[in-house]
């Protein structure tokens, strides 16, 4: 047993960092590592010019196969990647295509398919949504009633989505619809299909959450053609692909490296933050809530390595691969609210989100944006899973209660 | 023993419930959170009419009863209706602080006023780099003449965009967060030197920065004596302690009790998700969170109302801490069982869970008060 990396490795980290450096440089790092405190040109522009880095390099999408313009990356290699990625702050590629919509495509879907959109998502051209949740159908997903009926050389698509993540900016949206009322079991009459959201009879409704924040959305479907070219694979098979792509996905679901950084952030505002004349850290019970919870991830960040060191070996992810987007999200949860615990009274103001760059913060500079995530963390217990319907399959599955 | 109201109180819970029920619904609630002085004058006017403005203060001060238990029972009402109207910052704080440390004069000025609801009061206590020490404070008050002049960075101040009486504590004398030396000022909001920052809080409620450049205040309008204002702070915040952990109580009630009518109909697998074993012992939880704080704000209400000393303020204390811890763990589980629904503006949920946020920090967050009742 050893936990250094290997000489191999270890050059792969020093090729990314003078990737970073160059395409990333740390100037503006220290601004990103900070929470984005509202619509910022200057991001928007710098975050174009690294995604194109990106592509060029031929590293925007790792964890995809070599022919399709992944990266032939063993795990460990992909693990230095995320954990460099995020402590450097940078921005990351929308995951509704690179990592939930592509594997579907190259695994099952036609070389139409596969050409016709896979390009487009490595290169971030066009923007995809994940309509899968309905207002009946949320944890028990196979219950979801939008219908798709064939009609010629079209689908007709009548039905409600919601929480709809990012709908308002996404070009197309891959949906669960039911192409089989009167399968024997609910899963196997649903297919996977591909939806163009400019298509007439598509209308996207945002929903707001917690401190008006705009994320999700509701879709609704009315009598929406889609051309039968767009069925990913086979009809009723649906559900095989979604939750075929469910097992696949498992590095960086614990968001580990991105708990590492708000930890830092923690730790700062902990220094920062001023008690009695002194600093936050001088308070013992406030640093030792924070050690605990560093302890937690320490743990966690060794659960990740033991699974990608399984994997690497070419074996099937442990028992212990289950509990990492369980306890990942138990982190990321407390780190937030340790972090508006810091801030104090400042934990109060919510000025309109719209300040102007040059209008002074109230409080210390981040306070909003913590504010912010601490409301929206609340989501990550609930969304992918929630924690009971994760905690459900890790009894059956794992324990076979 | 007893924990039974009098009929006057029994009287007071039914008007106030019925308040409540009746105009005080979540989107009635949420339609007064949207005026730019952040409630309904309407509503503050029904609240001075049925007297319960006056409710913290006793007779000779022109109020209508003025014990813990009163303003317990008022408030955990207004803690179900997620009430935004100012009678916190207005009432409890501020008439508290005339209550207690005004002098005949200023209590005859000032106090009627608070209590028919035609003017509003604030208390600036917090600044920047104080955290929950009332002691620490920076804020400095300097003899002029027959003034003061007062000159620092009031932090947070709820309801000063509202205020006709400002409340601001100052250093008169000693070191920045030494208990002695502290004075309160009865300060005029449109006095000059004197500029305010307005701001939504996250629980649609207002709140502002306040910035004194040696803003004149009259020696008689000193409230209480030169240097012993830190008593008085520090009874005036218990006393609203109290109120918000009675509010706390309200807030929890709604929440739990909301959760379970939700997993009573939320049907999910063919089955309502209350049926869930692991989503009933949460609620239980959650159940005995509310009837734990329950229990100790009934305790804690009944030691203020016994005397202000020593044993009243560990009370206090124990009851932040308790409700602290509750109000977290109900707040954050509501919005888990409600799923989606739970994360959304809509629904009344997050907004009482984003109250709760807010009770819990103020006047003193649970490792604040557990380390106060570690000390008392
Ligand atoms: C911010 C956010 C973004 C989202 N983005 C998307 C998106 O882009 N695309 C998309 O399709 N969906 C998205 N979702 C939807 C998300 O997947 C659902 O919210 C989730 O599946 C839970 O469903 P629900 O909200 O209907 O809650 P419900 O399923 O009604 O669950 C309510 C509560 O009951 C519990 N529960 C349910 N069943 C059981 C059981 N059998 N045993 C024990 N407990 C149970 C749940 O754990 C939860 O606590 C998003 C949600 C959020 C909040």
């Amino acid at each position: 047993m050893n936990l250094e990396l290997n000489g191999e490795d270890l050059a792969f980290q020093e090729e990314v960092r003078g990737f970073l450096d160059e395409a990333w440089p740390r100037q503006i790092r220290t601004s990103y590592l900070a929470p984005l405190s509202g619509p910022d040109k200057n991001r928007i522009s710098e975050t174009q010019v690294y995604f194109d880095a990106l592509i060029k390099k031929q590293w925007s999408v790792p964890d995809w196969p070599l022919e399709y313009g992944g990266t032939d990356w063993t795990v460990t290699q992909k693990y230095i990647w995320d954990r460099e990625t995020a402590s450097a702050g940078c921005p990351v590629m929308s995951a509704f295509g690179v990592r939930m919509l592509a594997p579907v495509l190259y695994t099952w879907a036609s070389e139409a398919l596969k050409k016709r959109h896979l390009p487009a998502i490595r290169e971030a051209s066009v923007q995809w949504c994940q309509g899968y949740s309905e207002p009946g159908a949320g944890s028990d997903l196979a219950s979801l009633q939008t219908k798709a009926v064939l009609d010629g050389d079209h689908y007709i698509v009548n039905g409600a989505k919601t929480w709809t993540s990012s709908a308002h900016n996404a070009d197309w949206i891959f949906c669960l619809v039911r192409t089989d009322p009167d399968a024997k079991r609910p899963q196997q009459g649903i297919s996977f299909l591909l939806i163009d959201m400019r298509s007439p009879g598509v209308e996207v409704h945002p929903i707001y959450l917690l401190g008006n924040q705009h994320t999700v959305n509701s879709v609704s479907l009315t009598d929406v053609k889609v051309p039968v070219e767009n069925l990913v694979g086979e009809e009723n098979k649906g559900w095989t692909y979604a939750k075929g792509l469910l097992t696949h996905e498992r590095t960086g679901i614990a968001g580990v490296a991105r708990s590492r950084v708000l930890l830092q952030q923690l730790r700062t505002l902990t220094q920062t933050t001023i008690q009695d004349g002194g600093s936050l850290s001088d308070n013992r019970s406030f640093v030792e809530k924070v050690d605990a919870v560093d302890i937690e991830l320490m743990a966690l960040e060794i659960t990740e390595l033991r699974t990608l060191a399984t994997v690497a070996k070419g074996g099937a992810p442990g028992p212990e691969s289950s509990i990492l987007k369980l306890k990942g999200t138990e982190i990321s949860q407390r780190i937030s609210d340790l972090k508006v615990e810091a801030l104090g009274y400042y934990a109060l103001p919510y000025p309109d989100q719209l300040l102007s760059d040059n209008e002074q913060k109230i409080g210390p500079d981040d306070a909003l944006t913590t504010l912010q995530a601490m409301l929206f963390g609340r989501a990550s217990t609930i969304f992918g899973g929630a924690t009971e319907i994760q905690k459900n399959i890790v009894a059956k599955a794992v324990l076979g209660l | 023993m007893d924990f039974s109201f009098t009929d006057e109180q029994d009287l007071l819970q039914e008007s106030v419930t019925r308040f409540i029920q009746n105009d005080y619904n979540f989107e009635a609630r949420q339609q007064n959170t949207v005026h730019a002085w952040g409630y309904s004058k309407e509503n503050w006017s029904t609240f001075a009419k049925l007297g319960w403005l006056g409710v913290p203060f006793s007779e000779a001060d022109g109020g209508f009863g003025g014990s813990s238990v009163d303003v317990m029972i008022l408030m955990e009402q207004f803690g179900r209706g997620l009430v935004v109207e100012p009678f916190l910052p207005s009432v409890v704080l501020a008439g508290g602080a005339l209550k207690i440390a005004g002098n005949p004069t200023q209590k005859e000025k000032l106090l009627a006023g608070i209590i028919d609801g035609s003017s509003q009061g604030a208390v600036a206590y917090s600044e920047p780099q104080s955290r929950f020490n009332l002691a620490d404070v920076a804020t400095t008050a300097v003899a002029d003449g027959d003034n003061f002049k007062l000159s620092g960075h009031k932090a947070v101040v709820l309801n000063a965009q509202n205020a006709d009486i400002l409340i601001v504590s100052a250093r008169t004398s000693g070191q920045q967060r030494d208990e002695s030396g502290i004075s309160l000022f009865i300060v005029d909001p449109k006095a000059a030197g004197l500029t305010r920052r307005d701001y939504p809080t996250v629980d649609s409620l207002r709140a502002s920065e306040l910035i004194l450049e040696n803003v004149l205040v009259a020696k008689s309008d000193m409230l209480g004596d030169l240097d012993a204002g830190f008593p008085l702070l520090e009874q005036v915040i218990d006393e609203a302690t109290l109120a918000v952990a009675a509010e706390a109580v309200g807030a929890m009630e709604v929440l739990y009790k909301d959760t379970v009518e939700y997993c009573k109909s939320r049907e999910q697998f063919g089955q309502p998700i209350g049926k869930f074993q692991v989503l009933q012992h949460r609620m239980v939880d959650m159940f005995m969170a509310h009837e734990q704080s329950k229990s100790i704000l009934y305790m804690a209400a009944i030691r203020m109302d016994e005397g202000y000393n020593a044993l009243a303020q560990k009370a206090i204390s124990a009851l932040k801490v308790q409700v602290g811890k509750s109000a977290q763990f109900v707040g954050q589980s509501a919005v888990q069982l409600h799923g989606g629904m739970g994360m959304t503006e809509e629904l009344n949920i997050g907004h009482y869970f984003k109250r709760l946020t807010v009770l819990i920090t103020l006047f003193g967050n649970t490792d604040f008060h557990l380390k106060r009742f570690g000390r008392l």
